[in-house]
Order: C-alpha cells, then sequence, then structure tokens
C-alpha cells in the first residue's frame, strides 16, 4: 500500500493505531493491508479513498467469502456479531475490529466477549440450548443423533452453569472458558 | 446485533435497556484484569453508562433544543449555587472553581465535540469529587461543577492558569492520567469501533490538552515518534494476515494428527540413538558383525583399545538410551501436570473451543469436523459408559473367555516359535547348500507372520469383552506388546540352547587346534632340532579350523530378523494399503457395492500398532547391537526410508482411524514400554557378556575367560598402580554395600517426598473442586439471600415509614435545605475534612432519624434508598458515624 496517503488521513490512521499503542507499527501494517482486503471483497462499493469516512458497508454474502472465514463453521455468526446492524453488514470500522478482536494480540478477555457473542445465536444475551444446539451441529455437521446432541448439550449447561438457570450468562461462560486450555488464540 | 439496531433508532426506554445490557459484560470483563486496573477504572466504568445513555439521548432530541434547555436549566442551578458559594467559601475553593472554568472554556473548541465534553467534564469532575472527598464537600463540589460547565461554555477566562492549586492539579493529573490508561486499554473493550474511535478522539483531545498545561509532553513525543516510526516503515507491501495464515493453517492440520507427532518424535528419538551409535561403530569399525573384530589390544600410533572400547560402547548404548529415554519421560511428566481441572468442563470446552478459528483449508477443515465429532463421540461413549449397567455377569464370563482365548493365542504363537527355532537348528546341521530359501529363514518368516496376524485377533476377540475403548485400547496394546515380547524371549531361549550346544562344540574344536598345534610343534623341533624361535605355522587363514562363533552366529539371527522385518513391513505397505487403496479407487466405477464405503473400504492409519512396531524394532537392535554392530547401520537407513515412505501411504492411501482414542494423555505410556523393553533387551545381553565365555577364536575378547577381563586388563596394564588401588578398594563389597544402601535410602526419600507432592496436588485439586462447588451453590442461592436482605431492608424502620415513590421528591428539598445553611445533605462525602459542618445541621437531623448506612463512603448518584439521601447520621451528628452497626432501635 504505497499510496495510503489517499486511502485515510493521517489522523484517522493515528486513530486507528494508538488503540493499539503497544503493537502500532503492527497494527498499521495489518491495517493498511485490511482496507486492502476490505476493497477487494466489494471493489466496486468499497472507494480507495477514505479520508472523509464514507459509509460504505460490505454485506455478509462477501464476507463470509474471505479465506479465513470460509471454512470456519460460525462464520456467519462472526460477522454479524461484528456488524453494528446485527445483519452482517460490515461497514469498515467493524471490519477492522473483527480482525483486531480475531488476532492474536487480542487479549483473552477480549476474545471471551466476542466468543460468547458469536455463540449466542439468538442474541439474547444468554448461550441457551438452543444456541448450543446450533453450535454443536455447526461444529459436527450434523454427524451427530439427536439424542447425542441433546446429551451434549445438557452436560455442557450442566458443567458451565453456575447459577442454575438451565443457560449460560456470560459469567458462567467467561467462567468456564477462562480455565480451558485450548482458548489461546 | 439486535439490541444496537433498536437502539439506533429506538426509544427512551430501549435506550436505558441496552445501556444496561452493554454494561453488562463489562464488570465481568474487568474482574480478570482487576491487578491492572486501579478503582479509578471501574468507577469510570460505572459512569460510562449514563453517560452513554445521556448522548443518545441528546441525538435523539433535536439537538439546539437540549442544549438551550440544559444550558437554561444549568445556569439557573449555577446562579444560585455560584451566590452560595462566593458568599461564604474558602479561596481554595473559588481558586478551584476557576479552575474548572478554565476547563470548560477550553473545551469549548469544536462544537461538535463541546457536547461530550460536557459530558465528560461532568463525569470526571464528579468522580474527582468522590476522591477528593477528604478536602472537599461533596455536594457543594458536585453543584459547582455543574454550574461551572454551563458558565465555562459561556464565559472565557483562560487567564487564570498560574492560579490553579495544587489539588487542581493533582487532580487534573490523576485525570490525565487516567485518559491515558483509557486510551491504552480501549482496545480491550468490547465496543464498537465507532464507539472506541470516538471516546480515544476524546480521551485523546483531553490529554493533549492538560499534558500541555501540566507542563509534561512526554506522551505527545512518544504519540509524534509513533507516526513518524509508521511513516517510515510504511513501505512493505503486506500486512501480517496473509502471512500469518496460510503456515498456521499447515500447523493445525499438523495439529490434528498430534498422536502422529507423537509417532514422530518416538521415531526421531530413535533415529538419533541410532544415528549416533551407528556413527560410533561405523568410524571406528566399519564392519557388520563381532566376530570381525579382532583382539588386538591397542591399534595404531593412538594406542586405540578396540576390545575395551567394543566392550564400553555395548555398554555404553544402553546406558545412555536408558538415559535418554528417562529424560523424556520426566520432561513429558512434567508438561503433563497441568490438568487440574480436567473433566470439570469436557462437554463445554469442547463445544466451544473445539473449532480453530484459523483453518482456512478445506480439507483441514474436513479433518477438524472428523476429529471434533469423534471426540465429541468419544465423550458421548464416555458418558453413557458411565450409566451404563447391564448384565455384569455375563460381561465378566465373556471376559474370561475372551483372555483365555488370547493366552492361547500367546501360547501357540510361543511355542510356534520355539519349534521353529528348534527345527532351524536342524536345518543348520545339514548342508546349507541343501537347504531352501523358506527353510533358512524360516524362524523370521514366521516371527512376522505372527506380528502380522495376531494383532486383527486379538482385536476381534476384544470385541466380547466390551470395554470401553480407551481401555480396550491399552489392553490390545498390552496384548500385542506380550505377544511380541513372548516372541523375542522364546527366540532368545532357542537362541541361548544354540549358543550353548556351540559352546560345546566349540571346546572341541579348541582342543583340537590345540592338539593340532602342539603337534605341528613337536614336528618341528622334530624335524629342524630347533626348540626355540620355532616360526607359527604358515596356514593360510582360510584354511584354519575356526570355532563356530557363537556372537556372530546371534548377531546374524537378529539381522535376518530386522531385514525379514523390514520386509515384511514395507510389504504389507505396498499390499495391504496401496494396492488395497487402488483397487477400491478404480474398480469402484464398475463393482456392485459402493468399495469405498462398504467392505473393503481404505486402510486404516494404525497408530499405536505403528508405534509398538517401532518400540519393538527399537529392543531388537538393542538386544543385536552387541553382537552386530552393523545392525544399527541397518537400521537408521530402515527407519529413514520408512518415515517417507510410511509418510506417502498415509497421506495417499489411508484414511484417519475412525475412532480415535489416544492410549493416554500424556505420551508416558509409549515411553515406558519403550523404558520397559530397553530393560527386557538389555538382560540378556549383559547376562551374555557376564556369564558365556567368548568365542576362543574370535571377537575382541578371544582368549579371555570372561568378556569384562578386559577392563581388569586395562587397569592393571595401562592405568598407574595407585588407579588399580582406587578400583580394588571401590570393588570391595565394604564399599559397595554401603553405596546400595544409599542408594536405596535416597530412592526412599525421593520418593516419599514425591508422594507428599502428590497428596498436596490432591488437596489443592480437591480444594479447587470446593471452591467451584461453593460458588455455584452460592450463586444458585443468591436470589433467595437478595429476597432476604430485600426483606431485612424493609423492616428497617425509616423505609416503613416512608414510601420509596416519594424518595426523590424528598430528596431535593432536602438538598435545598442543605444548601442554604452550607451544610452537605450527603454524610458520603462529609466523612473527613470539611465534615466538621455537619455537626451544626440539627433540623435535617431531626428530619430523618434513623438511617442505617449501607454504603461505603464515595460519590453517590441519587439513589432509590431515601434513608441515604437524607441526611447525616441520627442521634450522635457525627459525620463519621458509618462503619459502625447501623443502629436498630
Amino acid at each position: 500500500m504505497g499510496n495510503k496517503q489517499t486511502i485515510f488521513t493521517d489522523e484517522q490512521l493515528d486513530a486507528y493505531q494508538v488503540r493499539d499503542s503497544l503493537v502500532c507499527i503492527f497494527t498499521f501494517f495489518l491495517h493498511c493491508s485490511l482496507h486492502g482486503r476490505y476493497h477487494e471483497l466489494a471493489p466496486h462499493l468499497v472507494p480507495m479513498d477514505y479520508t472523509n469516512d464514507p459509509d460504505v458497508k460490505v454485506p455478509l454474502a462477501l464476507i463470509v467469502n474471505m479465506p479465513e472465514l470460509k471454512e470456519n463453521p460460525f462464520r456467519n455468526r462472526i460477522v454479524e456479531s461484528f456488524s453494528e446492524d446485527g445483519q452482517g453488514n460490515l461497514s469498515f470500522n467493524d471490519f477492522v475490529d473483527m480482525f483486531s478482536v480475531l488476532s492474536e494480540m487480542a487479549p483473552r478477555e477480549l476474545k471471551a466477549i466476542y466468543a460468547f457473542k458469536i455463540y449466542d445465536f439468538n442474541v439474547d444475551n444468554y448461550i441457551c440450548k438452543e444456541d448450543l444446539e446450533k453450535t454443536l451441529n455447526r461444529l459436527t455437521k450434523e454427524e451427530l443423533t439427536p439424542e447425542e446432541v441433546n446429551l451434549v448439550c445438557e452436560k455442557a449447561i450442566e458443567e458451565a452453569d453456575l447459577d442454575g438457570d438451565n443457560k449460560l450468562s456470560f459469567a458462567d461462560f467467561e467462567n468456564m472458558i477462562s480455565r480451558a486450555p485450548d482458548f489461546l488464540r | 446485533m439486535e439490541i444496537d439496531a433498536e437502539y439506533d433508532s429506538g426509544s427512551d426506554v430501549d435506550s436505558k435497556r441496552r445501556a444496561k445490557g452493554k454494561n453488562k459484560p463489562k464488570p465481568a470483563a474487568r474482574g480478570k484484569k482487576a491487578k491492572a486496573d486501579s478503582v479509578e477504572e471501574s468507577e469510570e466504568e460505572e459512569e460510562e453508562a449514563p453517560r452513554k445513555r445521556k448522548g443518545r439521548k441528546k441525538k435523539e432530541e433535536s439537538e439546539e433544543e437540549s442544549e438551550e434547555e440544559q444550558k437554561g436549566r444549568r445556569k439557573k442551578a449555577a446562579g444560585s449555587k455560584k451566590r452560595a458559594v462566593k458568599k461564604d467559601d474558602s479561596e481554595e475553593e473559588s481558586e478551584e472553581e476557576k479552575g474548572n472554568k478554565r476547563k470548560g472554556g477550553k473545551k469549548g473548541a469544536s462544537r461538535k465535540e463541546k457536547e461530550e465534553e460536557n459530558n465528560k467534564e461532568k463525569k470526571g469532575n464528579g468522580k474527582a469529587a468522590g476522591k477528593g472527598g477528604k478536602d472537599k464537600q461533596d455536594d457543594k463540589d458536585k453543584k459547582k461543577n455543574k454550574g461551572k460547565n454551563s458558565s465555562g461554555s459561556s464565559s472565557d477566562d483562560n487567564s487564570e492558569d498560574e492560579s490553579m492549586s495544587e489539588g487542581e492539579m493533582a487532580r487534573l493529573k490523576e485525570e490525565v492520567e487516567e485518559k491515558k490508561k483509557l486510551i491504552v486499554t480501549l482496545r480491550n473493550k468490547p465496543w464498537r469501533m465507532k464507539r472506541r474511535l470516538k471516546c480515544l478522539k476524546e480521551a485523546q483531545a483531553f490529554v493533549e490538552k492538560f499534558e500541555g498545561a501540566l507542563g509534561k509532553g512526554k506522551g505527545r513525543r512518544l504519540y509524534a515518534f509513533k507516526v513518524m516510526m509508521t511513516k517510515v516503515l510504511m513501505g512493505m507491501p503486506y500486512g501480517s494476515i496473509a502471512r500469518k495464515t496460510v503456515p498456521r493453517d499447515e500447523q493445525d492440520s499438523a495439529m490434528d494428527f498430534s498422536v502422529l507427532f507423537e509417532f514422530g518424535v518416538i521415531c526421531y528419538c530413535l533415529i538419533w540413538i541410532k544415528l549416533l551409535t551407528f556413527l560410533q561403530g561405523y568410524c571406528k569399525y566399519s564392519i557388520m558383525f563381532y566376530g570381525y573384530y579382532n583382539n588386538q589390544r591397542s591399534i595404531g600410533l593412538l594406542q586405540f583399545r578396540l576390545p575395551l572400547s567394543y566392550l564400553l560402547v555395548g555398554v555404553g548404548i544402553f546406558g545412555y538410551s536408558l538415559m535418554v529415554v528417562i529424560r523424556t519421560m520426566a520432561r513429558n511428566a512434567n508438561e503433563g501436570g497441568d490438568g487440574a481441572e480436567e473433566g470439570a468442563f469436557t462437554f463445554s470446552w469442547k463445544l466451544f473451543t473445539s473449532w480453530d478459528y484459523l483453518i482456512g483449508n478445506p480439507e483441514t477443515a474436513d479433518n477438524k469436523f472428523a476429529s471434533t465429532t469423534t471426540s465429541f463421540k468419544e465423550s458421548i461413549v464416555d458418558e453413557q459408559e458411565n450409566l451404563k449397567d447391564e448384565n455384569i455377569h455375563l460381561r465378566r464370563f465373556l471376559r474370561v473367555i475372551a483372555n483365555i482365548l488370547i493366552l492361547c493365542c500367546l501360547g501357540g504363537s510361543g511355542y510356534l516359535i520355539y519349534y521353529v527355532v528348534k527345527r532351524s537348528q536342524e536345518f543348520a546341521k545339514k548342508d546349507r547348500n541343501e537347504l531352501t530359501w523358506l527353510q533358512k529363514n524360516e524362524v523370521e518368516i514366521v516371527m512376522s507372520l505372527l506380528g502380522l496376524v495376531c494383532p486383527p485377533l486379538f482385536e476381534v476377540i476384544s470385541e466380547l469383552e466390551e470395554y470401553h475403548p480407551r481401555i480396550a485400547l491399552k489392553w490390545q496394546l498390552a496384548r500385542i506388546f506380550a505377544l511380541f515380547l513372548g516372541n523375542l524371549y522364546t527366540f532368545l531361549f532357542a537362541l541361548f540352547d544354540e549358543v550353548n550346544a556351540k559352546l560345546d562344540n566349540e571346546k572341541e574344536i579348541k582342543n583340537e587346534t590345540i592338539w593340532a598345534l602342539k603337534e605341528y610343534y613337536d614336528n618341528y623341533t622334530l624335524h629342524h632340532n630347533v626348540t626355540e624361535n620355532i616360526p607359527p605355522p604358515n596356514i593360510s587363514p582360510a584354511d584354519v579350523i575356526r570355532g563356530p562363533c557363537w556372537e556372530t552366529e546371534v548377531g546374524i539371527e537378529f539381522v535376518k530378523l530386522t531385514v525379514s522385518d523390514i520386509q515384511v513391513t514395507y510389504l504389507t505397505i505396498l499390499i495391504g494399503d496401496f494396492l488395497r487403496a487402488v483397487i477400491v479407487r478404480f474398480l469402484n466405477y464398475c463393482w456392485c457395492w459402493d468399495l469405498e464405503a462398504g467392505f473393503p473400504s481404505y486402510g486404516e492409519f494404525d497408530i499405536s500398532g505403528n508405534v509398538l512396531g517401532l518400540i519393538f524394532n527399537q529392543g531388537m537392535i538393542w538386544m543385536g547391537a552387541f553382537y552386530a554392530p552393523g545392525l544399527v547401520g541397518i537400521n537408521v537407513l530402515r527407519l529413514l526410508s520408512s518415515m517417507y515412505y510410511q509418510c506417502w501411504a498415509v497421506m495417499s492411501c489411508n484414511v484417519p482411524h475412525e475412532r480415535v482414542f489416544k492410549a493416554s494423555r500424556s505420551n508416558n505410556f509409549y515411553m515406558g514400554l519403550l523404558l520397559l523393553v530397553l530393560f527386557l533387551s538389555l538382560m540378556p545381553v549383559i547376562y551374555s557378556i557376564m556369564t558365556l565365555p567368548p568365542s576362543f577364536d574370535c571377537g575382541p575378547f578371544s582368549g579371555k575367560d570372561q568378556m569384562y577381563d578386559v577392563i581388569m586388563e586395562t587397569i592393571e596394564k595401562d592405568l598407574p598402580p595407585f588407579m588399580a588401588d582406587i578400583f580394588s578398594y571401590a570393588s570391595n563389597p565394604g564399599l559397595i554395600m554401603p553405596a546400595v544402601l544409599l542408594m536405596v535410602l535416597a530412592i526412599y526419600y525421593l520418593n516419599a517426598v514425591s508422594k507428599a507432592y502428590q497428596n498436596s496436588n490432591m488437596d489443592l485439586k480437591r480444594k479447587m473442586q470446593m471452591q467451584r462447588d461453593e460458588e455455584k451453590n452460592r450463586r444458585n442461592n443468591k436470589d433467595s439471600t437478595n429476597q432476604v436482605m430485600k426483606d431485612l431492608e424493609d423492616l428497617l424502620p425509616n423505609k416503613s415509614l416512608i414510601p420509596p415513590p416519594s424518595a426523590e421528591e424528598t430528596e431535593k428539598p432536602a438538598d435545598q435545605l442543605s444548601k442554604s445553611p452550607k451544610v452537605t445533605g450527603k454524610p458520603g462525602a462529609a466523612a473527613t475534612g470539611k465534615g466538621v459542618n455537619v455537626k451544626k445541621d440539627v433540623s435535617l437531623a431531626a428530619a430523618n432519624p434513623r438511617a442505617p448506612v449501607t454504603r461505603p463512603p464515595g460519590p453517590r448518584p441519587p439513589g432509590p434508598l431515601p434513608g441515604i439521601a437524607r441526611g447525616p447520621l441520627p442521634g450522635q451528628g457525627m459525620g463519621r458515624g458509618r462503619g459502625g452497626p447501623p443502629p436498630r432501635r
């Protein structure tokens, strides 16, 4: 991105960077290439000139085809939970947001929050049994029998539900996920 | 998200709900970073919501209108307050007011920002007031601030910078620090990017303004530096995403085969051991077998002591291998020690953390799906296994039968091998030319075939037992292990029989040779009449009568075994996997059923079986290496080639095992097997070195009674005499016994220590579990306990007197009341410092005689609890009554 000045004003860039003041330079590259990526998604929609904050949104269908998300069973949920309108249309800010949260450098707490949002399919701030079933079916490509799915979901709720309301609140979720050995990403 | 959308367009009610909802995850999330964030931060967090709400609300109304309205309201309040303040407050306070004015004025710069700034100002001041409670009366402060905001926007007086008081400076600094912290931690907040940017802008503006004012522009400079740096470095074409993702994918696909990785590690380990030993063997003596080395005490200029080094290397290999295996095991044990909470969240973890968000390759994704499904199935089976109880007698019976069957198999295979070895000894007596290839290699072929046939047989038998798959796998491995070991040992015993026979044979030959030599000398003296300087008989070396050299024979047996093992393995892969895959793949087009999904299908890669094979191969090397040093070289080649060969086979014509059950969580299961094999293969070798006399005419130890005589010889001849003394003392039983005792004691002590650690570990685990349960219970009971608390509160006298709805109404008059006599209505801030004033306020105390203090001191939003908002503590009229028990009369 040699022609970065034409895409963003310095001010805009600074704003994005200082957000990650520890890793600002890194973010800068991320960010420049991110705009490239964003532009690639919908060349006809996204202008190359971002100096005056155009109000552009790229629809979900285009975003889920990114190689990073293409194979992800939760791709729709990811995009939806990062989009401001909840429909999966991402503005550039949302887009950067998504990548910054999914990046390695994002702290675990933040990831936990967004993971919770992603798994919360019906957006009621609780992960209830239907959410779990959906999660499981996406994870296994629906190869488990309904009884097995039921068993797994019940066990999962039983394990993680601390307040006994048969659904996982964020506190439950965080408590559980923060101890997971695999939750480092 | 839905709520957001609603909110953006929505009504006031919605906005409130949203603000609440948004705020909700925060405290929990923040709890984790409590160490990093100080109290101020969390305060700020709490205040974030109302601020946001207000900002949003304003947006909804027409902008100007709201502005006007608010200004008006504020001005009114400010006016009255200002008057009051100016009249009686101290110099310090007026100064502060000016400072605040200045702040407000400065901020009026941009129209757009102003609104936010005002809000922030309010927030900041509120906070500051809370903190500054020690030297100021809270209520007044707050009101002043409110007033100042409005007046600040209207009146510009920048000229009073210098007159800032110390307290003001400190407060400002604090605020600036807070903002900075906010900037740093902003990225950790689960907000929308838009909100973050806005927040960032505000904070930056604030910091910039006031850092300058406070005379420390370090942040600014840093900031400029950052910008510069990024400009310098921006020439690079690509970001990190593309570069990062792809290798990660590969790594992850590798992780899917984490068991394979295990396999690879062992492979690698073995190759290293072998390479080392092989190099030693190869560089110094490049010949395959024991018998080719001669017994010259030292060779060449460097006086290389071949027999000694042969023995030392032979024994040293064992020592080195033992060390490597044990060290690896220790490392694994350390790594595997973190499974503290295993089992607590099995299903939840699998549900939420099993997908790898970095997977971008369809094939990897498929594998991941499959492995996730398997792991779920595994857990489900685990779970169901716990619940299942069936006809236990039938199952026991079946298990007994299965074990009997397997014992029969093992016994049969052992007998078969013994029989074959015996037969081969008979064959060996015959002329080698008469024997067919089959007869010559019977032993090896039978052993390899047994290794090929028995494991599947065991698997079939184990179907009877209906063990849990993981346990079944362990049984299976143990049985295969027993089979191999049994075979190997039968083979060894048969070999020892042969060796003994050879030793007898050798004695005869030795006598014959000695006889022949004696005759030769006799004849020589007879013919030449010379009794001294008799030249040695000039028989060509090929014609010398030789002993059977049992060591070489043993070595040859092992080499044959290894080679046939290689052949069988390779052929199995070629036929059993490759050919099968080819047939299944291409015949599928013209077959009556689906070959890929149906009967033959593709071969499964049997990880545990392969690992076991490797382990036994290694055992054979350990056993044979002493008698056939070249075996090590053969095996290095074999392992290297088979690594690539099997890799190709796995990738091209195998499918993953249908049910992947790891034998154990840590890799120590296989390492333990390896150790056992090492020990078992070490025994016969050491036994033969220590007890069997070496052949008299071949090998480095020829002519000695025992192999270890070389060491004695070296000690006697090559080392200075005092060393010999030392060794003789060291070998004294009087010294050895204490040493052994010491070792036993050490083992005992270490064992006790490790037991103690284990106990404390268990204790800690139990405590954690208890804590978790407790937490669960507490959360479960929260509602009920809350209810109790509520009931208690309801029982309080003033609550019963004044119903909650009237609380807010009564608050206002109270405030006004407090204003006129210049006394704060809020005891919360009156704790220290100027709280003296409170004492005078008698009227308020009378108005609300009994008010329990239920909260700690601090800034307080106008709350629903009327008692607190009402006034200072009753009766005593002491401003610092809180902390004591609430009065209950």
